[in-house]
Order: C-alpha cells, then structure tokens, then sequence
C-alpha cells in the first residue's frame, strides 16, 4: 500500500465545556476511499473543519505527504491541497461556473486583469475531467444541487486536491444522481486521490468505501478495511456504550391522552405523522438530520401550517394557523436554534421570559413590572439561572443559561404539551444534566412532552416512548425497555433488519 | 451527580432585580448626550442672536419642523422593527393635492383633515400590504411608492398650484391654537403654541406611553431585535409591520394638511424631501437602523436640537448649505460618540 497522504496523529479539540475530540489517529491512502462513521455529534465536522484549516487543535499533529504542517486559515488547507464538498454548498450563487470554480486562485494575465478565456477553458476542461458538461459560462444559480457538487468537485480539481473530503454529498441528490456522484468518486480514486466520505446511509459506505473510521463522543472507536465489518458491528460501534445509566429515569405515573395527532402532513416535508400523547409521557423523536421532526413539530405549532391532518387537545379539535394560536392553545414548542429562533439576546431575562404571553402581565392599559418581575424570580430560580440580575441581556449568559431562559419563557405560558428541539444541542455538560433532569420534572409536574433530540443516549435515557422518523414519515415505534440502540439506529438509517 | 438544581440556586446565587446604578452608564446615555446638545444649542443661539429666545419667533419655528416631527414618530417605529418608510414625503403631496381638490368643491375644514388622513392611510395600507404578504424589502417597496405617489401628484397637478381653502382651515394652520397669556407673575405665562406642535407634543406623549410601557411597545422591540423569535414567540409579527405602515401613512396624511393649511397653497413639489430629513430626526434620536433600540424621547430630543439648530441659524442668516453642512457633522459626530467611549474602553482593557 502507498505511503499515507495525511495523517492525524493523538489529535484533541475543546470547546468551553465540551471535548469535541479527543486523541483521535487517522490516515488517508491514495486511491482510497475511508468512510468517516459516527452519531450526530461523534466529532465527524469536527475532523472535518480541523483539515480545512477553521479549527485549529488543541493538541496532535497533522502531517501532510510526510510533513508536519499548521493550518493557519482554511487558505492554507486548500494550499496543503486538502480541499472539502460540504453539505450545504457553500458557492456563490450570482457568479458563473467558472468563478466559482476558481474563486479565490483566479488565473490573472500580464496586465493584472483576470484572463477570463483562460479561466473559462480551464473549468471546461475540469469539468470535463469529471464528464460534467456544464457550461463554464453559466450562473450557478441556475444548476441543480447535484451539478453544483460536480463543480465543487471540479473547484477541488482546481487545486490539484490530493485529499477531497465529501460531508454528506449524497443528502440532497436522486438515485441517479448519486451513481452519477460516485463514477466520479471512483474515478478520483483511479487517479490517486484520498477521498474522505461522511455518510449515514450504510448501503453508500458499504458500497463506495474502502476503509472506515468510526468515531464516539469524540473519539476513536475503530477503523480498518470496511470488508472487516458488516454493517451490524458498525451500528454497535458507533452507538455502543451503556445508554441507560446517562440520564438516570423519573418515575412518573403516565396519565390520560392530552394530544392526539393524526395523519399530520404537509406538501414536502411530512406525510402522516400520528401518534397520540399523554400526560406525564416524554414522547421521543429521533431521526437522522432532514428526517423531518423539527419540520412535523412546526406544523403541529403553526410555523408552517400543516395542509392536512387533525390535532385534538384534551378532546377539542384544534385549528392552528399560527404560534399564537398554538400557545392560546397550551403548546409550546421551544426550537432548535436558539440564536436565531428561541432567544432574544439584545433583551433582557425579564422580556425575554414574558415574551409569550405578555396579556398576562397586562394591568388596565400597562405592562406591570412587578407581575413581569414575579413570574421571571419564580421561573428562573426553578430553572437554576445563573445570571447577575433579572435585567441581563441574554447575549451576556452563556448558552446553557440562554436555554434555560428560553425554556422558561414557554412554561411561562402554562402549557399542557411541550415541544422540545433539540434542547441541549451546543450546550455545556453541567447544563445539560440540569436540562435532562428538568425535563423529567416537567413530566412529573403532568406535562406531556415531545423530546426531538438526535443524541440517542438523550432520547433513551428520558423517553416513555420513541418514534423514529425518516424521510418525513414515521417508520418505526419504540415502547421504552423494548428497544435496544441498534433497533434505533437501524430503522432511522434504513439499514438492513437482519442487521439489528 | 443531578443535584437538586432548583434548591441550590436559591441559596449559591442572588440574582438581583435590576443592574446597580452607576453614573457612567447614565451619563453615556443617548438621551443624555441629546439634552446636553439641546442645551448648547438654546445657549449659543441665545448668546449670538438676542431674538432667539423671543417666545413668538420660538413658536414660529416649532411650526416649521412639528409637520415632519409628526411623521417621524411613525417613522421611529418602523426603524425600530428594522423597516422603513421613503414614501412619507410623497404620501404628505398626495393627501395635500387630494386637500386641494376637495377644498376647492367646498368641503369643511373637519372633512380636509379626514381626505387628507384617509389618503394617507390607503398609501400607508398599500406600503404594508406590499411588504407583508410579497415579502420584499420595505426600503425597496417605498423608494418604489415614493416614485408613484410623487409621480401622481405631478401627472394629475402638472405646473398648477391648488390655493383655494377656506378660512378656518387655513387659521388652524396659520394661527396660534393657543394664545399668548400672561400671568401677574412676569416669568409665569403660557406660550403661544401652533396646532401642529401641540400635536405632535401629544402624539409624542402617546407614541411614548405605548412603546415605553404596553404590551405592543414589548412586542415591537422584539420583533426588532429578533424578527424570527418574535414570531416563534407567538407575535403576529407582520400584521404588526403592516400596521406600522398605515399608521406612517396616517401621520403622513396628518402632516400634509397640517402642512397645507400652514402655506395655504400647494404644488407638486410640497414636502419633496422631506423623508430624508425625518430619518435623520429618527436617527439623531438613537434608533438603531439595525432595529430593536430607540425611545421615542431621544426622538423628541433629536426633532428639538434639529428644529432649534435649523432656526438658530436662519435667523443669523446663514445659507441653507452650511445648515446642511452643520446637520450632517452633527449626525456623524453624534452616532460616533458611543462608539469611540467603547473603542476607548476596549484599548483600556487592553485589547
């Protein structure tokens, strides 16, 4: 086998209370394709932004060809010839193919003036290198999805890559275009590329991969040739630890149904999502990223109104076309990206937490103070808030503190069924035990809660119950104590079931 | 290792009701930095000019910017929730010219007002509609509107001047609303006050109770703080913008009869641009263009510095370029000072 192009060696990344990676070791051969495995959360983009240069580690060594090397700015990767197609393109829509392609490194004449002739002929060539005949000329706005990996992949040409690292390429593409992606994967691989594949979908690292890597909580749990494993020590692998003693379980008594949802749809996103819910009940919903839960959950709180199904509340049919709505009717859904979505960082803990029922504070014609400054002492000491006075803006607080704001704001609202997305993504660990055992105490206060959480130790730790969603329909259900992580994680990939 | 979090936060931690006070703080507050400028601007004035302070000359001026300080109420809260209306000046032309018209076939004063607030208010309702449901950007929606608006005016008008009104409209623009009373007491009276400052002294009263203290004021500094939370949160977010519109348009279709009863006549050009100047009073006030801060008192601040600076110099006879000059030093300056107090403590703390 061929020296290693790049290697990683002991490589470790924290962020303020979170150890992104720790001690990681890995190595890209030429000609190979390593699939890179692991939960939402394992440390894969981690890896990933380490190689192009946005992160820097805290310790180990990165070693390109041989040679020891820094990546100061993602600038430096690019020249160390390690380039990335992320999931998300990240191009610029206005320009043509052929800016993109060399945006950055454009070919300038002797004039200084940038030699578009030469720029065009060089992507027509890159891209027929890739037999992606796309017209340099055109603006990117205007390829498809698909087409515009092929121009990544042809910007990644551009630098003479040896290592082109692939997040996810396959989300967002068709059957067909798929195989058309991975021609050009094994073409690469012919001409002596390390290619890194990030995937969930097992039937495409089993199909494309030569090697794997598999990563846990941020580290290393196994690698090796992928004809070493089958898919059911993979599974095993990536979710294997002792799930059930994480989060230690509440003991609530689950009472009558609160929500009943049926057939809850809408054009793109969801088909038929059904499930009914119970007081006490923590209701899981698991599912890889775009399986859409979050989207399923919106509808129910009128985000984006949902085009078909029926939501009963405590036995009254409820018509929801708006949050408001939804909150009048005692749901509340507390949402994924708290930056943009949950809080409000330029106001204070006080108008943060009164935002979503301010009537209540309402004496006469005025907002009062006082009641604001009742209900704001009452929910954020029940929540632990840790906070200089009741007036900080929330861009002062750490994250932790802004969720359990956030949090606090929507059991200002008295609900009876809480929606929760994603709660603890992106805080720190001491917050987020405070977070897990709040969400027991909800339930135990007579809540009905919907946990959406892509963390399985999450879901089983604190679920009744567990819905596992993919590709916007329900495809399996979980009775807590009768499932086990590789059931889960099967039916959310859509592995194979003799594999769990 | 899941502790009791609820009991122990009542005992490790006192989180206080409010910030301490501290002097620094505010001293370095928009309104203060404004009264400070009112008041070098009434001292200057007076030292320069001794007719400055002469109540009638006063009250005159307040007539010359209490038309635009209306709308500019309106326009705070547009730019507080990070939109913003270029159509004002246009809406004063078309309510003023559909005044005009309605004057000349003989309608009541009481019903001029009404053309004139209900033209405004149908303007204000397109603006809303426009950015509300198409989703296009409020700056782009009015620059278009502005165009329109102005551009009927001038189609419809041509060259021609509309000057026939009816006498006690024209007194209500004309005239002091209150009077002139002196008191035994030689400093004690009552200043002569023009309809549309007393107006607007109102309208600013009001305008500052609901942002400043009701559940709607709350609402709208959320949605410009965070338009997506806002609506998470359960604000009907663009029925509120869209309100906003129509009351822009309101105070616009108020300020073109105010405006017209003043000058008694109008043509095509009335009020061209004013929307400009209106931005600036909002700015000069400390509404953050970027949304979500502002008080209507920095407003009312900043239309008395702007209205005072403009007269100081008019009756020293100095051209209208070097006011323009002045004003826009002045705006630049103002809007800086925080910022270098942050940068000066930034180095402080060494960075």
């Amino acid at each position: 086998m061929p020296d290693p192009v790049l290697t990683l060696t002991g490589v470790s990344k924290s962020f303020p209370g979170v150890r992104a990676l720790h001690d990681v070791s890995l190595s890209l051969t030429p000609g190979r394709v390593t699939a890179l495995i692991g939960e939402n959360g394992a440390g894969k983009s981690t890896i990933v932004k380490i190689l192009t240069g946005i992160y820097r580690p805290d310790a180990g060594e990165i070693r390109v060809k041989g040679e020891a090397r820094h990546f100061a700015s993602p600038r430096d990767a690019w020249a160390a010839g390690i380039a990335a197609i992320h999931q998300e393109t990240v191009m610029f829509d206005e320009l043509t193919v052929a800016e993109n392609i060399f945006m950055g490194h454009m070919p300038v004449g002797p004039t200084g003036a940038v030699d578009w002739a030469g720029m065009r002929a060089r992507s027509a060539d890159l891209l027929n290198r890739i037999d992606a005949p796309i017209p340099p000329a055109f603006p990117l706005k205007r390829l498809s999805v698909a087409q515009k990996h092929l121009v990544e992949i042809a910007r990644a040409l551009s630098h003479d890559a040896q290592v082109v690292i692939m997040d996810e390429p396959t989300a967002a593409l068709s059957a067909n275009e798929i195989d058309d992606l991975f021609r050009i994967v094994a073409q690469l691989k012919a001409e002596g590329h390390a290619i890194v594949f990030i995937s969930h979908k097992f039937d495409e690292i089993f199909r494309i991969a030569d090697d794997f890597v598999c990563l846990r909580d941020g580290e290393k749990v196994g690698d090796g040739p992928i004809a070493s494993v089958n898919e059911a020590q993979l599974v095993r692998m990536m979710v294997g630890r002792p799930v059930d003693q994480v989060f230690p379980k509440r003991e609530v008594p689950i009472g009558d149904v609160v929500l009943s949802v049926k057939n809850l749809s809408n054009a793109t996103e969801y088909a038929d999502v059904s499930f009914d819910l119970r007081k006490g009940e923590i209701l899981g919903l698991y599912g890889l990223v775009g399986a859409g839960r979050t989207e399923a959950m919106q509808g129910l709180f009128g985000i984006t109104p949902m085009t078909r199904g029926t939501v009963t509340l405590e036995g009254r049919r409820l018509s929801i076309g708006s949050p408001s709505d939804a909150i009048r009717a005692g749901i509340s859904y507390v949402p994924e990206d708290r930056q943009d979505q949950g809080a409000i960082l330029s106001l204070g803990i006080r108008e943060n937490i009164t935002l979503a029922n301010l009537g209540k504070y309402v004496r006469g014609l005025f907002l009062s103070r006082a009641l604001e400054m009742t209900e704001t002492r009452r929910l954020g000491r029940r929540l632990a808030v840790k906070a200089a006075n009741w007036e900080q803006r929330l861009a002062e607080l750490s994250g932790g503190n802004q969720q359990k704001v956030v949090i606090a704001k929507w059991l200002a609202t008295r609900p009876k069924v809480i929606v929760l997305d994603e709660p603890t993504k992106g805080i720190d660990i001491g917050s987020k035990a405070a977070v897990h055992d709040f969400i027991g105490e909800l339930a135990g206060d007579g809540l009905a809660v919907v946990l959406i959480s892509s963390e399985l130790p999450e879901v089983m730790g604190l679920a009744d119950r567990l819905i596992v969603m993919k590709e916007g329909r329900m495809v399996e259900e979980f009775q807590r104590g009768r499932w086990s992580a590789e059931e889960i994680v099967g039916a959310a990939t859509g592995a194979r079931k003799e594999a769990a | 290792m899941n502790a009791p979090v609820t009991q122990e936060s009542q005992d490790r931690y006192t989180v206080l009701d409010r910030p301490p006070w501290r002097l620094r703080d505010a001293l370095l507050r928009w309104e203060v930095i404004l009264v400070i400028l009112l008041v070098l601007t009434v001292v200057v004035n007076s030292l320069v000019s001794d007719v400055f302070l002469d109540v009638y000359n006063l009250a005159d001026a307040t007539s010359n910017f209490s038309e635009m300080a209306i709308i500019a109420l309106a326009m705070a809260l547009l730019i507080l929730v990070r939109d913003i209306d270029l159509s004002v000046a246009a809406i004063v032309a078309l309510a003023s010219m559909s005044i005009g018209y309605a004057a000349a076939a003989g309608w009541s004063p009481a019903m001029l007002f009404v053309v004139g607030i209900g033209v405004g208010l149908l303007c204000g309702a397109f603006n809303g509609a426009l950015v509300t449901w198409f989703r296009l950007p409020s700056i782009v929606v009015t620059i278009g509107t502005m165009s329109l608006f102005r551009g009927l005016t001038q189609v419809i008008l041509g060259d021609q001047a509309l000057t026939k009104y009816p006498q006690p409209f024209l007194d209500l623009g004309q005239n002091y609303f209150i009077q002139m009373t002196e008191t035994s007491v030689p400093w004690l009276f009552v200043p002569p006050v023009p309809l549309s400052f007393l107006i607007f002294l109102i309208l600013a009263v009001v305008f500052g109770i609901v942002l400043h203290t009701t559940a709607v004021g709350r609402k709208l500094f959320a949605i410009g703080s965070n338009p997506i939370a806002a609506r998470f949160s359960g604000i009907p977010v663009d029925r509120l913008r869209f309100f906003l519109f129509v009351l822009s348009g309101i105070m616009s279709g108020l300020a073109g009869a105010l405006l017209t009863a003043r000058l008694g006549s109008m043509r095509s050009n009335i009020a061209i641009g004013w929307e400009l100047d209106i931005v600036t009073m909002v700015i000069l006030g400390g509404v953050s263009i970027a949304g979500g801060v502002g008080s209507i008192l920095g407003v009312f601040l900043a239309v008395l510095v702007l209205g005072l600076v403009r007269f100081g110099m008019s009756i020293n006879n100095i051209p209208g370029q070097v006011v323009s000059v002045y004003i826009g030093a002045l705006l630049i300056a103002v809007i800086s000072i925080p910022r270098i107090f942050e940068k000066l403590r930034g180095w402080r703390a060494g960075r």
